[in-house]
């Protein structure tokens, strides 16, 4: 083999720099959308209000940020794992410019009010066919790269990142399926109609969660977190079973979005249990990712990235540990509708998503610029702490506002009436409101940090692609 | 034989897929080859750290 090859590491230095700056975009779009809570008045026109926002807000921070450092680390990853380097470069660079384009063109329709209703599946149908042709040409890159592999194993990293495309691909084109009205505005009815449709809606919504949000980003765990702690993952017998008990049971889990609606009793309970059962399956895998560091428990103390890697499990533990809980029908009674549902997600998208990112992002920029570290660690530490402390006033806010909504809307008086209006405990919500915006905004200057940090240590720098390695004996 | 002994027979079948799951994750002969993925990660310019190394030493690893 040709000593002089090179890794592909140009389409993930695209995706790394591009993670941080969706994130910021995406992160100030929800700074402003908490205002509007607060302030009303600061739904200035009607593409600026807050309904129009939410959406762009969700997209831009789930497949804007969270889709680029999953594109950035699944082709970083998946070269040096199989020491070779990245199938069909054109389609690769293809995949970074046409999923930009797929932001761009959210950044533009949302705002427009062209939307088809379905939460976190919003974009019309012509960006759902350009999202198609991106995604079947990132599975031809990631599993022609496996195909092509000089090494044995196939690393369970690239397993996580393999089910994340194949199961995305089957639920984006399931529930978008729709019949096309209109180009210009763009408008498309779903192929589904009543709780048929609502279900669809939330298999796919829930699946984005499981592998969208879960499974890719356990990829980057997997790989991340062993090398920047500098030893080999826990058990990677637990691995291989956390990889199939996790993915047969997030498929099932959905139904627990409509409890109490029109969706068969039966199918409620299914969702509830196997929700239950997730337990276990997030657990293992959070207990290998953070016992990766056993007997280098010391490491935490001095290096900040292994803090947002190791923190960002913890905190996947308890949003995993929160979600099984709000799944119980009872529980769900009284979380339901109200801002507790917003406090999970963003225990789960900012504690676990975001800081598993942050993490990565941080052990790619100088590995892709040719720096031994980044321009200032210190600055990373004060970006961890922001963040955390963010985190923490974000969740805890959202806790205390939503079990107070959820008490005060099914308080009732001795006659059988409601003890108190909506607006009411619309009104009782303003602290908490602040308190959320607050975190957001701390979670918001922490990114800013990552940005400055990222073009200081870009800076100095100039592009470097690594060797392909030759692989070992033991691994041939 | 009606459709609900058919799914309960899928219950089954998936509890004693997941059973076989776990006994050949689990079986001394996938140990080596497991050792052997887990360090893929590391065959390059970055190795383990020495400490790992140095607790490891006892088994066969690679380098």
């Amino acid at each position: 083999m040709q000593s002089q090859a090179t890794y592909n590491y140009k389409v993930v230095r695209q995706f790394t720099v591009m993670t941080v700056v969706w994130g910021i975009v995406g992160m100030l779009v929800g700074v402003i959308i908490a205002a509007q809570l607060i302030w009303p008045e600061l739904n200035v026109v009607e593409w600026l209000s807050y309904g129009r926002l939410r959406p762009l807000h969700t997209n831009a921070v789930i497949f804007a940020f969270g889709g680029c450092a999953l594109f950035a680390t699944s082709y970083y990853s998946v070269q040096r794992t199989c020491h070779t380097p990245l199938f069909a470069p054109a389609l690769a660079a293809f995949t970074f410019w046409g999923w930009q384009l797929v932001i761009v063109l959210a950044a533009v329709t949302l705002p427009l009010g062209m939307t088809s209703g379905k939460e976190y599946a919003e974009l019309e149908w012509p960006i759902d066919i350009l999202i198609t042709v991106v995604w079947v040409s990132y599975a031809l890159v990631f599993f022609g790269t496996l195909m092509k592999r000089k090494t044995s194993h196939i690393y369970v990293s690239n397993w996580f990142f393999g089910a994340f495309i194949l199961t995305v691909a089957l639920l984006h084109l399931v529930n978008s399926a729709e019949s096309p009205v209109t180009f210009w505005p763009m408008k498309s009815y779903s192929a589904y109609a009543g709780v048929q449709d609502a279900m669809v809606q939330w298999w796919y919504g829930h699946n984005a969660v499981g592998f969208f949000l879960t499974a890719g980003f356990l990829g980057i765990m997997y790989y991340f977190v062993p090398k920047q702690a500098g030893r080999p993952v826990y058990s990677y017998r637990l691995s291989v079973v956390h990889f199939w008990a996790l993915i047969f049971t997030y498929m099932w889990a959905g139904p627990h979005h409509l409890h109490y609606t029109a969706l068969p009793d039966w199918t409620q309970s299914v969702g509830m249990i196997f929700s239950l059962i997730l337990l276990a399956p997030s657990w293992g895998g959070m207990i290998n990712g953070i016992m990766t560091l056993s007997g280098a428990w010391h490491k935490l103390r001095d290096d900040p990235i292994l803090k947002f890697l190791i923190t960002s499990l913890s905190f996947y533990g308890m949003s995993t540990f929160e979600g099984p809980m709000m799944s119980i029908k009872t529980v769900n009674a009284l979380s339901h509708y109200t801002d507790w549902t917003i406090g999970h997600v963003h225990s789960g998208a900012l504690g676990w998503v975001a800081m598993v990112s942050i993490g990565a992002v941080y052990y790619l920029i100088p590995r892709l610029f040719g720096k031994a570290e980044m321009y200032s660690v210190k600055l990373i530490n004060l970006h961890f702490w922001i963040s955390t402390i963010g985190i923490v006033l974000y969740i805890a806010a959202m806790w205390i506002a939503g079990v107070m909504q959820g008490l005060m809307w099914r308080a009732t008086n001795i006659d059988g009436t409601l003890t108190y209006s909506f607006v009411e405990t619309v009104k009782a919500t303003y602290p908490y409101y602040t308190i959320r915006l607050l975190g957001g905004l701390l979670f918001f200057s922490g990114m800013l940090l990552m940005a400055y940090n990222m073009v200081r240590t870009i800076a100095g720098g100039h592009a470097v692609n690594a060797p392909v390695l030759v692989p070992s004996a033991a691994h041939a | 034989m009606d459709i609900n002994d058919l799914r309960s027979m899928i219950t089954l079948l998936s509890f004693v897929t997941f059973i076989g799951i776990m006994a050949w994750a689990y079986s001394g002969k996938r140990k080596q080859s497991f050792d052997e993925a887990a360090l893929l990660p590391f065959s390059d310019d970055e190795p383990v750290d020495a400490a790992w190394q140095a607790s490891r030493k006892n088994e066969r690893i690679a380098p």
